[in-house]
């Protein structure tokens, strides 16, 4: 139990839990310590030394993050001492860190610059020491440059204790020490499952995406070429925060017009094939509920989890949809379905996927995806990419006006919409699986159990002729553990899952928290652009997936009906078996099936 | 091999550090490989990255192949002051290696090391487990050339 104690920060009297560091005690009223290596969603790891303050009774400073406060504490976050101390510590990190700032991907919102500008420090104060080292650019998705890390750590806390990937280390010790995955064989050559939680939270431009901005410039400048674009639920209320509108702005129609703007050919919307999605998912639900299947149905739409439980849990991997993901639905579809549909010659289309993900850079990438002739989905932009795009094309984001998307696959549905939040793949499941259980509609579609930020979620719901139907979501990758073990354990002694169906989401918060989301996202931030999903989905006409128009138009004109021959020749996928050392390929985990 | 190591103690992380140790004892070329490490991770349940950053951590093991006999120069400041320098570059020039090296016949590794815990007798080297204190350049050519001898 908590006590609470009285505490003096600056001569403010401050009561709060003893259960707070003095870190979290200052922010909580409003008062900045200034900080590196700390994040609120981490645990702190004290590697920094920025966050000294004064506390009385004790000779010399103490770090705040890890500090924890006691009654009668008189705490004092400024003087000449600490300004100093301060200072000399950026400056030993700049004489050791490659200043790049202008053409840094990291310029602006580098927390590094950040805290050197507030706090006057002279970067030539010493004399650089900075021993360049090699690049690390071995991964499709991530790049990682040691030279611009001031190892603080967090990638590290994030990739092991938040995500249990467990790819990036401390190596060597003192002044040698760096962050490195193991035998320094590089990223691609490690259990990363490319997630880009790292790059997220790097207080630098040390973890960036590999971007593919130049060849989608090239691809767009080329009038052989017809590029098509689809951007993923997130993106539509990430862009606007970059441009000053309020945190979790619905901006879908902004960003086609931006899109038509920077000069796509075809302005399309992953959000179709969400809903897509679902009809696929739905229908393999369903067929596995009714043969009484006691092992569970598990969402495949993550490409990071999907790594992860090639990884992890290949003994599983049946259990996991065979359903391909929606960028990659679509991706196909683009080159068989809408090339047909226009008269376009597919060798001529470009496919672009704007998402907010890195690892969708190495789904794009496998070999299995490539079902409709050609690499299905050429190019991969997160979030932080396309808003490099945006400003160079030198769209004011905030002023433009509203424009639609080009119609055919780009309409889309609340439930469609949802998809990036976690808990939204689930419950559009949902309302679409118990039509086809029932053929009845489901009434109130908003299911509130399976929303929200707790780690794992459970919920029951009566599908009238089946019974309770039992479901689980999880989002981060050691929340998928959990419920992966609890499913593994399940199986093993009673021979039963203790869910029917299950949502994961690699990410903390689904896809708005995603790798390739804009910079200086904690979970508050997350939290708010997925209720702005939710509020788009209550504004929308249609709610349903099954309802979609184009959905039902596709399966009429192309593709016969879900799970059909076709549908599963072009939308659906198998898994492998990965070496949890290498990552590697080691062996299939699944068949594909024709 | 590796497993065998592993299989006397309890899988438990708690013993990381000794089958390290033994791991690399036992290796001809005295150092941990990546297959080595994979073999302790599956044993222990330790994921590779954590066992990757303790061997690297601690200067006593070694990611990659060294000679048959491991040599250790101080270079804590008593041994400085009282001329490890001198005898490092003379370690070099016998050996033909940098420090970190290994010599062409594969006989000798040249290693820097933190306080061996000798200082009345600086400088002072270890090689395997013996140490050699009040060292000079003759007397550290001498050493190197016995040990030639005995190979």
């Amino acid at each position: 139990m908590a006590k609470i104690v009285n505490v003096f920060i600056d001569g403010h009297h401050l009561e709060v839990p003893d259960t707070m560091t003095i870190i979290e005690a200052a922010d909580k009223h409003g008062i900045h310590i200034p900080r590196l290596c700390y994040h609120p969603d981490l645990p702190p790891t004290a590697n920094c030394g920025v966050c000294v303050v004064e506390v009385s009774g004790n000779p010399t400073p103490k770090r705040a993050c890890c500090t924890p406060v006691a009654e009668g504490m008189k705490i004092v976050t400024n003087s000449k001492k600490l300004r100093s101390y301060r200072k000399t510590l950026v400056e030993m990190i700049l004489s050791n860190h490659d200043v790049v700032c202008p053409t840094c991907a990291a310029n602006n919102k580098c927390e590094l610059q950040t805290l050197s500008n507030n706090l006057g420090v002279d970067p030539d104060a010493l004399p650089c020491i900075l021993d360049k080292k090699e690049v690390d650019f071995t991964s499709p998705s991530i790049i990682r440059d040691v030279n611009k890390c001031i190892a603080c750590g967090r990638c590290i806390t994030v990739c092991n204790e938040v995500q249990t990937v467990y790819a990036l280390t401390f190596s060597e010790r003192g002044i040698d020490a760096h962050v490195d995955t193991a035998f320094a064989n590089g990223m691609a050559n490690s259990p990363c499952v490319n997630c880009g939680q790292c790059t997220v939270y790097c207080p630098t431009g040390a973890l960036r995406e590999k971007s593919e901005i130049d060849a989608v410039w090239e691809a767009i400048l080329d009038p052989d070429k017809h590029v098509v674009v689809q951007e993923a639920p997130a993106i539509r209320v990430s862009l606007g925060e970059e441009f000053g509108m309020p945190l979790g702005s619905i901006t879908a129609k902004k960003m086609y017009a931006a899109l038509r703007k920077i000069g796509f050919d075809a302005i399309m919307d992953t959000n179709f094939t969400a809903d897509l999605t679902i009809m696929e998912e739905g229908t393999e639900c369903v067929t596995k509920l009714k043969a009484g299947e006691k092992r569970p149905l598990i969402t495949s739409c993550s490409p990071g989890w999907i790594k992860f439980m090639e990884t992890y849990y290949p003994d599983l991997a049946d259990c996991v949809s065979t359903a391909k993901s929606p960028m990659s639905m679509f991706g196909v579809l683009a080159k068989t379905y809408y090339a047909q549909e226009r008269g376009i010659d597919p060798a001529k289309i470009v496919s672009v996927a704007v998402m907010p993900c890195t690892a969708k850079k190495f789904e794009a990438r496998r070999p299995e995806m490539r079902d409709s002739g050609f690499q299905d989905v050429d190019y991969v932009l997160t979030t932080r990419e396309f808003l490099r795009m945006i400003k160079e094309a030198g769209i004011d984001f905030a002023k433009i006006q509203d424009e639609d998307a080009d119609e055919g696959m780009s309409f889309y549905t609340g439930a469609g919409t949802i998809f990036g939040a976690t808990g939204g793949v689930m419950e559009a499941a949902i309302r679409s699986a118990y039509t086809l259980v029932t053929g009845q509609e489901l009434d109130n579609v908003d299911i509130q159990a399976v929303r929200g930020l707790e780690g794992v979620k459970e919920a029951t719901v009566n599908v009238p002729g089946f019974g309770d139907l039992r479901v689980a979501v999880a989002h981060g990758l050691s929340n998928a553990r959990k419920v992966m073990d609890r499913v593994r354990e399940g199986l093993k002694t009673t021979g039963e899952s203790p869910w029917h169906f299950i949502e994961i989401m690699a990410c903390p918060g689904g896809c708005v928290g995603g790798g390739g989301q804009p910079y200086g996202n904690d979970i508050a931030s997350r939290a708010r652009r997925g209720l702005a999903l939710y509020e788009e989905d209550r504004s929308l006409p249609v709610r349903k997936s099954h309802h979609n128009p184009e959905v039902v138009r596709i399966y009429e004109r192309f593709l016969g009906s879900p799970n059909s021959e076709l549908a599963h020749k072009l939308l659906h996928t198998h898994y492998f078996k990965r070496s949890v050392y290498t990552g590697q390929v080691t062996g299939e985990a699944t068949h594909k099936h024709h | 091999m590796t497993l065998e190591i592993c299989q006397k103690y309890a899988p438990n992380k708690d013993n990381l550090i000794q089958i390290l140790h033994d791991v690399q004892d036992a290796h001809p070329q005295h150092y941990i490989s990546p297959e080595a490490v994979d073999v302790i991770a599956e044993y222990l349940g330790v994921p590779a990255n954590h066992i990757y950053g303790v061997l690297t951590f601690y200067t006593m093991y070694s990611t990659s192949p060294r000679g048959k006999n491991i040599i250790r120069l101080c270079e804590s400041p008593p041994c400085y002051i009282k001329g490890s320098d001198n005898i490092l570059r003379k370690l070099k020039v016998l050996l033909g290696v940098q420090t970190g090296g290994t010599s062409k016949d594969g006989l000798f590794t040249l290693e820097l090391c933190a306080c061996l815990g000798v200082c009345g007798n600086a400088p002072v080297m270890m090689i395997n487990e013996d140490v050699y204190g009040d060292l000079t350049e003759e007397k550290v050519e001498e050493i190197i050339e016995r040990i030639r001898g005995m190979k």
